[in-house]
This record gives structure tokens, sequence and C-alpha cells, in this order.
């Protein structure tokens, strides 16, 4: 089995509701009312879908330093072609990250269930209690943590802006590049600077990269809080693209379901 | 004056035949032609007419009149006095008030479709129209009225391109440019406070040579004089690109004549041709003389660029001192900060939750009604009296009730597995 084809099942099979779906296997002696509580490794998120987020991530970073360098040159002493380097590495790095959020992107239309965009706009109302449930959690006001395999809704809606400002960031980016004479930005983009000018521009530009740090920090921090309450590899699920929920997890998750959990156990024991 | 012709205007000026042939040439560069225009350009000039125009002011301090008449340029001048036979200009006409008015009105009858009209300054429509009124009558109805006639429009300065300094902030008197007024006819926008005397030249030649107005950009810009950034043609530019900046004004930076880009100059973000067609006689410009450029070719410059001496402009615009990397780096400080305080709330809740779980194991390992592991799950929720917790749980795991029994026995089980107890006899 490659890594692609794992775990693809179509959204509209929804998993059956835990309890049916429990009492179900319970008469074929199904593994989750056998062993409820045996972990098990499942697939959640794809090769190309962790590339992109390091890469994403490594770009972030250097884009925000040296981007941060262009807005206001300070530490680096004068002398050499500081600013010509600099400006090539940024430029650089927003075309690779172009690249990484161009494959993501196809990964959002035909990825997997915990990568497609389905996983990002809650299109049931499951998904939009979660929402509030999740919200609920980080506000100490509700005691669990709601049940999911893939991204909570929450933290979906957190990445959902992140995709709107990263857009922001590559549009006034080519804007602003087009201000020099490159293209496409001096033909493709001189509506946008005839919009807003160019000094508007900048400064969307500079207030995102802030925006997109503080998503960034706020993610690392709930990413390692999670791991630590749900306890199923959330933050090495990004290197080995395995989480290891219990059975009965699996099971019991908005994205999850008696077929995921199936693919699973035949993966493990396969 | 006699009007016969532009050459011969020039000549009784004391123009040589050598300095015309280096005026048309001037003017072919001005224009990024080619330089083999330059005679087209001289031939077209010498055999035209003098070309009527009425000058009208709206909101104006006259800058771009004083630019044009204070350039020294030889040739621009004499582009203006003679080669073009101004028919009204409230500053320069001998005559004043209702002879003044006379004047306008009976060149508008007498070369009907046949005279350039040149706008200087803002308009004004607040009031309906009273801030600026050219005798009795608004601005705006007179520009209308003379543009309605006119072979172009041409708004000069800033101020007549998008209202200028009068349009900044508040903008009290509703000022705006000349743009909407025009209607429907031939329209150009020379910005700059004051417009380059040299680009309202070469556009007036670029009309006698090719009987058209030179390309231009969205705004109406000439892309001739308009199409490249100051920043690209900046003699400073290699100090940018060196990252030898200039950091207070009149530092050593400053006195070597290192790039302005950190004391707020905004040519990386304005398109002009100051750095090459220069002011006075192309003696100098603003960022040769020492300041950084100030944005004022860019539409709307007083409120889009910002303060003259900072990058960027305040994203807030009542609260100029408070920049966008105080906001952001406030807002990054702010989420770190509730990330901890959140982090250690979590702690507390979560070390509580492992407190009641070990209670509830100690209570079963003493034999009391609690045996079987469904009892000691279902013990956590309830005592943690959650939104969800007290309901009693029917005996068994799968009960009815469904998800939320599963999810509080989940956690329930976590607490334990936490705890360092088994979660149920089939752990591991």
């Amino acid at each position: 089995m490659t890594a692609l084809d794992d775990v693809r099942i179509t959204p509209a099979a929804a998993p059956a509701p835990p309890t049916a779906s429990t009492e179900a296997t319970a008469a074929h002696g199904h593994p989750v009312i056998d062993r409820p509580h045996d972990r098990v490794g499942v697939y959640i998120w794809q090769v190309p879908v962790r590339i992109t987020h390091w890469v994403t991530a490594f770009c972030i970073v250097t884009l925000s330093l040296t981007g941060g360098y262009i807005a206001d040159p300070f530490l680096i002493p004068p002398g050499g072609h500081v600013m010509t380097t600099i400006r090539m590495i940024h430029i650089i790095a927003a075309l690779t990250f172009l690249v990484s959020g161009a494959i993501r992107t196809v990964y959002l239309l035909f990825g997997n269930r915990f990568a497609r965009w389905t996983a990002f706009i809650p299109t049931n109302r499951k998904q939009f209690t979660e929402l509030f449930r999740q919200a609920g959690f980080y506000g100490f006001v509700k005691s669990e943590i709601p049940k999911v395999l893939g991204h909570n809704q929450l933290a979906a809606a957190a990445y959902l802006a992140l995709f709107a400002l990263l857009l922001v960031e590559t549009v006034t980016g080519f804007a602003l590049d087009g201000l020099m004479g490159a293209e496409p930005g001096a033909t493709g983009f001189a509506w946008l600077r005839e919009l807003f000018g160019p000094q508007m521009l900048r400064l969307v530009h500079h207030l995102s990269m802030w925006l997109i740090l503080a998503i960034a920090l706020f993610h690392v921090y709930s990413c390692v809080l999670v791991d630590h309450i749900e306890n199923v590899g959330v933050v090495t699920s990004m290197f080995t693209g395995f989480k290891f929920p219990t059975r009965e997890e699996v099971v019991e998750s908005r994205d999850g379901g008696v077929e995921v959990l199936e693919q699973a156990v035949k993966r493990a024991e396969g | 004056m006699q009007d016969d012709g532009l050459y011969a205007a020039l000549l009784r000026r004391g123009m040589t035949r050598r300095s015309f042939l280096g005026f048309s040439a001037a003017m072919a560069a001005a224009l990024a032609l080619p330089a083999s225009f330059a005679p087209q350009i001289a031939t077209a000039v010498e055999g035209a007419k003098r070309l009527p125009v009425i000058w009208v002011r709206g909101q104006s301090c006259g800058g771009d009149t004083e630019a044009l008449l204070r350039s020294g340029d030889p040739t621009a001048v004499s582009l203006f006095l003679d080669v073009l036979a101004v028919e009204y200009h409230d500053s320069l006409l001998a005559v004043a008030g209702a002879d003044a008015e006379l004047a306008r009105t009976s060149a508008m009858q007498l070369y009907p479709n046949g005279y350039l009209a040149v706008v200087e300054g803002s308009i004004p429509d607040g009031a309906s129209g009273a801030y600026c009124l050219i005798g009795g009558r608004p601005a705006a109805d007179v520009v209308r009225e003379v543009s309605a006639g006119a072979l172009a429009t041409i708004a000069v300065g800033s101020c007549a391109c998008d209202g200028g300094v009068a349009a900044a902030g508040w903008n009290t008197t509703h000022a705006g440019g000349v743009k909407g007024l025009v209607g429907g006819g031939k329209y150009m926008a020379l910005p700059g406070c004051p417009v380059n005397p040299v680009n309202l030249a070469s556009v007036i030649v670029h009309w006698i040579t090719f009987s058209a107005l030179p390309a231009a950009d969205l705004a109406g810009r000439p892309l001739s004089a308009y199409g490249n950034l100051i920043h690209n043609q900046c003699e400073r530019r290699p100090h940018f690109e060196f990252g030898e900046f200039a950091t207070e004004w009149g530092d050593q930076g400053a006195q070597e004549g290192w790039c302005l880009y950190k004391l707020g100059c905004k040519g990386p973000e304005t398109m002009g041709n100051c750095p090459t067609v220069k002011y006075g006689e192309k003696i100098s410009w603003n960022v040769r003389a020492g300041h950084g450029c100030i944005g004022c070719m860019t539409p709307s410059f007083w409120n889009e660029m910002g303060s003259a001496h900072k990058r960027l402009p305040a994203p807030v615009f009542f609260l100029p001192n408070l920049t966008a990397d105080m906001i952001g780096g406030g807002l990054l400080a702010g989420i770190g900060g509730v990330a901890g305080l959140h982090a250690v709330g979590m702690g507390m809740r979560f070390k509580r939750r492992r407190v009641i779980a070990a209670r509830d194991k100690a209570m079963a390992a003493v034999g009391s009604a609690v045996a079987s592991p469904a009892a000691l799950e279902t013990e956590g929720p309830q005592a943690e009296a959650g939104p969800d917790g007290g309901r009693a749980p029917e005996a068994g795991g799968a009960s009815p009730a469904g998800t939320l029994d599963a999810a509080e026995r989940g956690a329930a089980a976590e607490a334990a597995l936490d705890s360092g107890a088994p979660a149920g006899p089939e752990e591991r």
C-alpha cells in the first residue's frame, strides 16, 4: 500500500454513529469491542502535506527575517551586497513558498479526508458545533476536548485565516515586486497598485506578517497543549504522518469511523 | 505679438538654431523617444502655429506656475511664453476682473476645440462649490466649461490630479482632481509638487508633433515621465544595494551621500523621472540635495504616503505615533502571554483531574462499591461537575447516551493513564 491511497474514503461516507457501529461490529468480534483501549497507528498526514507544512514553516521564518531587514535595515553592518542578497533570498523563499502553496492547494482539493477542504470548511452541523466545543475547551468552559483525528474545527478556522493571509502576502508581494518593473507584478498586478496605492500594499504586506507570526506562535502552543491532552502524538504526527489513538477513539472521532479503524488495523497487521 | 509660427517666435526670443535643435533632442529624450525623432520634432515645432492655452487655477498655491516661470530652463520658459499662446492665466494676465473673464470667454469662442486646457489646483465641490469661485462662479463649472471645448485637458500638479494637499486628511472643502470634470475628452495627469516643467513641455511638444497625447498609465500619467520607479533611477541606489544607509539627518552616512531609505525616502514606491530630468536646469533634485523623496507623484500622496520621514504609514491615521511594528509586536507578545497563562490554567486543571482520578482509584482499591473499570471511568466527570457531567451513566460501556458518555469515558481513562494507573484490564 502506498502512502497516497491510504485512508482515502469519500466524505459522503460519513462515519456511522459510534453506538450503532460498535453494536454492529460487536457481532463480528471486531477489534474495537475486543480491545477498545489498544492503540493503533492511523495514517493522517500524507507525504506532500507534511513536506509542504515544513517548507511553508521554513519559508515563513525566512521571509519574516529577510522581510524584516528589507522593511528596516538593521543589525547587519554595511558593506557587500547586503540588501541585494537579502532581497534575493526573500524572493527565492517567496517563490519556494508559492510552489509549496500550489502543491498544498492540490491536496486541498484531492488529498485524503484530513487534508481536503472539507476538513477546513464546516459543511455539517457536527463540524459547526465542534467549533464551539473546542473553543469552550480552550476557554475552560467545557472539560472535554472534542474527539477528532485530523484538524479540530477551531484549528481549521485558524488555518483558513492563515491561508487567506498567505494569499494576501503573495498578491501584495507580487504587486510590490512589480513596482521595480519585475513581471508578472509590473503588469499583472498594476490594478492593485492603482486601487490601494503602493504604501497601503506595503503596510498590508507588513501587518500580515505579524498576524501570520501570531497565528504560528499560537499554533505551536496549541499543538504542544493538545499533544499533552490527547496523548496520541500530535506533534510527531507532522513528522511521521501517524497518530496513535485508541481503537475506540478512532471509531468515535468525528472524522474517524469503523472504516478508518479497519484500514488502520489492516495496515498495522499486514 | 504677431503670429508667424513657433520657430519665428523662438528666433525672435534669441534662440539659435543650435539651441533649438538641442531643445528638440531634449524633448525627444523627455518623451523617451529615440534620438531619431528629434528632427521630426524640430520640423513639427518649426511649422506649427502657436497653440492657444487656457490655464485655469482652482485651489492652488501657484507653485506649478512658479516652477515653470522660475525653472531657469530657457527651453521650458520659451515654450511657455512663445510656443504657446497663453490666452488666459489669472496670475499672468495684465487685466483683471471682468476683463479677465472676457479674455477667457473670448478665447473659447475664438478657438473652438482648438486650445489646450491646463488646470492647476484642486477643485472643491463642498458647499456647492462655494469654497473656490472664479469670477463669482464655482471653479468646477468653469473647468467643466473650459475642458468641454478643449483639444485636451492637462492637470498639472498633484492638486489638479487628485486634490492634493487640499484633499488631505478630513478634506474640509471636499476637494478633488479635475478628471471627473472632463466630459469624455482627452485627459492627461502630470502630478508632482510642483509639476516638472520639462514634463509639461514634453507633453505639449508631443501634441504638436503627433497630434496626440503620450501613452498613459491607469491614472492618466504619461508613461514617458511616470513609467519608471524613482528608486531604479536614483544616483544613491548603489548604497541601497550595499546596505549603506543614513540613519540620522547629518550623520556620517548622510554626509557620505548614502541611501536615505531609513529616513523615509519614498523613492522605492514612487513612479517619476526626477532623478533623470531633475529641476532647475538639471542642477539637482531633492534626493541629491539630501532629503528623501516624499512621493508627490503618487496619487493622494498626502494621505497614502504617511510621514515623509518614516518608511510605513501609521496603520491608525489618528494615532500617527503608533507604528505597524508596535501593533504587530504587541500582538505577538500578547499571544505569547495569553498562551503562557493558558498553559498554567490548563496545567492546574489537569493536575486537579489527575488528583481526582487517583482518589477514585484509591477508593476502588479499598473495596467500595466501585469495582469495575466502567464505574471508575464514570467517577471522573461527575466529580469534575462539568457542564455535561453529573449524568448517571448506565451500566456497561456502550450506553445509548452515545458520544458524550463515550467522550467522558475516554477522558477519564486518559486521566487514569496520566496518574499511572491502568485504564482497564485490557491495557498492555
